[in-house]
């Protein structure tokens, strides 16, 4: 869409949508949100940027296949329950690894944690490429 | 042991991540597809040795103890079955280097090819029927994919026919495990063995049981049901209806046997008979329906839903043997069926013809060919000693034990007429001259480049090597006839998969 307007508050929007998914992903642990709200946040800033710039743009500024993305998180999804295997339990239980950084903030790192972004992403990249083929598809 | 379990769901998976990020890629996927089923059928023949050593295996997913949490569960069964799964997978994903065209890979062949096999991977080992419905979606998802992959017109005309019959069978089999849920509180599998039986409302469950009859009986295309499986088989390439006709109707057999051996066993009389009934008039249908077709892949269709019958009446006649011999007929079926599948392909494409009408001359021009074709379909016919000689043998005789002299008569015309619907692709493909004023073909599937003698070793290596399998199981037939035995006789009394999943420490 040709759309001055619409060209400039996209590239506004879009790192704000961004980074608002990454936000709701990492809340999702404890609150309302995760991997699969935040990925589909994550998709509805990519599907705005094709529809003000076009298709062609959106898979240009994904660098990578969108069907890629949604392997990477389907791998990271799949690995996050092997991690159980080095602490001799079973498949899918969740490991805890809380690092002392010497800051107020705990940072806590977790198999699920890698499991909701495997989810994040095989939901961003399964969205995208069904958005982008039927935006070809008009055209 | 313990990891051994879950590698029917993870190898498959991981190789459908590594597939998906060399999207790109198609000769990096098709090393990653073979490499991930050979892999696969490593791991599984080891789980089978596991589970032939030691007995039931589980395990408890997240350490969440059962029932409360989801357990995989190996018993000899699903072991036999998740390694044939892993084999024909293996042998497909060769099949599919020759057949699928660089056009179907960039769109994600390779990827829902092993979203299939963890589907029916998952199946077979879970011990959670809630869980079970999940891998059903999960296969019936890659699977519409798969179907629809290339588009042509015939593809999307028998996907539509697939895909609605399959969603209202899903749809059937959540609502039976919803109402299973709320009148007896589980859906752990082996804690509804113990609830089930003491329950107050026997009346419901049998009812809760027709539903999952129903359900599982659209999933294995069973009399009257199992229209959408010839409208749709014929249509996607012959590496697809291979692995189709191999597995899924397989996987709600299974799913039959395990619910009908393990829970419901209340109201037996009922559900078994009706259980024979249906097997009977499937195997009857099917062998009539093959007889009356042109395509041949139509044909096998229609034999293949002839042969889920057979595994019918060995669950319905409730005794050990007819089980055993239900379950030798599975993987006798499972072998068979995908072989022949893949040999028609291969005939299609060097003939440039679908039907009979236009078929001929084969045995002259193709020999091996022929010869391959002769073996697996001389196999599915049951002539002796081929591996579908034993297990009708012994369905036949559990039939004449259980005094059911009629399913026992069934049996054997329904083998009279497989022989001669068999027969009749030998001798219109392969025996007689090519007819001189060949009807015209239909354009498309069949035609992806003309077949150098590279790619038709390719496409010939696995249908060889299921065709030594089956003269194997049918000259060897002790080693498979003593698995299914011991299967049977497990699931006839399954104190021990029982106890293995509810006793599990941690």
């Amino acid at each position: 869409m040709n759309s001055v307007i619409l060209h400039t508050a996209t590239r506004l929007l879009m790192s704000l949508i961004l980074m608002f998914s990454v936000y709701i992903m990492f809340r999702g642990h404890n609150e309302p949100g995760g991997g699969f709200i935040g990925g589909l946040i994550a998709a509805s800033a990519i599907v705005l940027y094709s529809a003000a710039f076009g298709a062609t743009w959106a898979r240009q500024a994904l660098r990578v296949p969108s069907m890629s993305i949604a392997g990477c998180g389907l791998f990271f999804a799949a690995i996050s329950g092997v991690f159980s295997a080095f602490a001799g339990s079973p498949f899918l239980t969740g490991l805890w690894w809380i690092p002392h950084l010497n800051i107020e903030v705990h940072l806590a790192l977790s198999t699920p944690l890698l499991f909701d972004i495997g989810v994040y992403l095989v939901v961003i990249g399964a969205i995208v490429t069904i958005a982008l083929e039927m935006e070809e598809a008009e055209d | 042991m313990n990891w051994l379990l879950v590698w029917p769901i993870l190898i498959p998976v991981l190789t459908a991540a590594l597939c998906l990020l060399a999207w790109n890629a198609p000769g990096l996927q098709r090393t990653l597809s073979f490499l991930g089923t050979f892999v696969l059928l490593i791991g599984d023949l080891y789980l089978f040795a596991g589970v032939w050593e030691g007995g039931v295996q589980s395990v408890q997913m997240g350490e969440w103890p059962a029932p409360y949490g989801i357990t995989i569960v190996a018993d000899t069964l699903s072991a036999t079955l998740v390694v044939l799964t892993a084999l024909i997978g293996l042998g497909v994903a060769v099949f599919a280097l020759g057949d699928i065209g660089v056009e179907r890979e960039t769109t994600g062949f390779h990827p829902l090819f092993h979203a299939l096999l963890t589907g029916v991977g998952g199946a077979f080992m879970t011990g959670d029927i809630f869980n079970l419905y999940v891998w059903f979606e999960v296969m019936v998802i890659a699977s519409f994919g798969l179907m629809a992959l290339g588009c042509e017109r015939a593809q999307i005309d028998g996907g539509v026919k697939y895909v609605i019959l399959n969603l209202i069978a899903t749809t059937v089999l959540l609502v039976a495990i919803g109402l299973l849920y709320g009148v007896t509180g589980t859906l752990n599998m082996a804690d509804l063995a113990q609830v089930v039986p003491q329950h107050a409302e026997q009346g419901r469950l049998i009812v809760i049981a027709a539903l999952f009859l129903l359900a599982f009986g659209m999933k294995a295309a069973v009399f009257p049901l199992y229209f959408w499986l010839p409208a749709s088989y014929h249509t996607p390439p012959a590496a697809v209806s291979a692995i189709f006709a191999a597995l899924l109707t397989k996987v709600g057999v299974y799913a039959m046997i395990r619910t009908f051996t393990l829970i419901f066993t209340v109201g037996q009389a009922y559900t078994y008979s009706a259980i024979l009934a249906v097997g009977v008039l499937t195997m009857l249908i099917g062998v009539l329906g093959a007889i009356a077709q042109n395509d041949v892949r139509r044909v096998l269709s229609f034999n293949l839903v002839s042969g889920i019958g057979f595994i019918l009446i060995g669950l319905g006649l409730g005794t050990v043997l007819g089980l055993a011999g239900a379950i030798y007929y599975t993987v006798h079926h499972i072998v068979v069926m995908s072989g022949l599948f893949l040999v028609a392909g291969v005939a299609q494409r060097v003939a440039h013809a679908q039907g009979l009408d236009a078929l001929g001359g084969l045995y002259r021009s193709q020999p091996l060919v022929a010869v391959l074709f002769f073996i697996v379909a001389m196999s599915l016919a049951g002539v002796p000693p081929l591996s579908g000689f034993w297990p009708k043998v012994i369905l036949v005789q559990a039939s004449l034990e259980a005094e059911a002299y009629i399913v026992a008569a069934a049996a054997l015309v329904t083998g009279l007429l497989t022989l001669y619907s068999m027969s009749k692709i030998w001798s219109l493909a392969f025996w007689r001259a090519k007819p001189e004023v060949a009807p015209q073909a239909a354009p498309g599937i069949l035609d992806p480049g003309p077949l150098g003698a590279g790619r038709k070793a390719v496409l010939l290596t696995p249908v060889a090597l299921l065709a030594v399998l089956t003269l194997a199981i049918g000259l060897f037939a002790q080693p498979l006839l003593s698995i299914s035995e011991r299967a049977a006789v497990a699931l006839m009394a399954p104190d021990a998969y029982i106890t293995t999943v509810l006793d599990e420490e941690g």
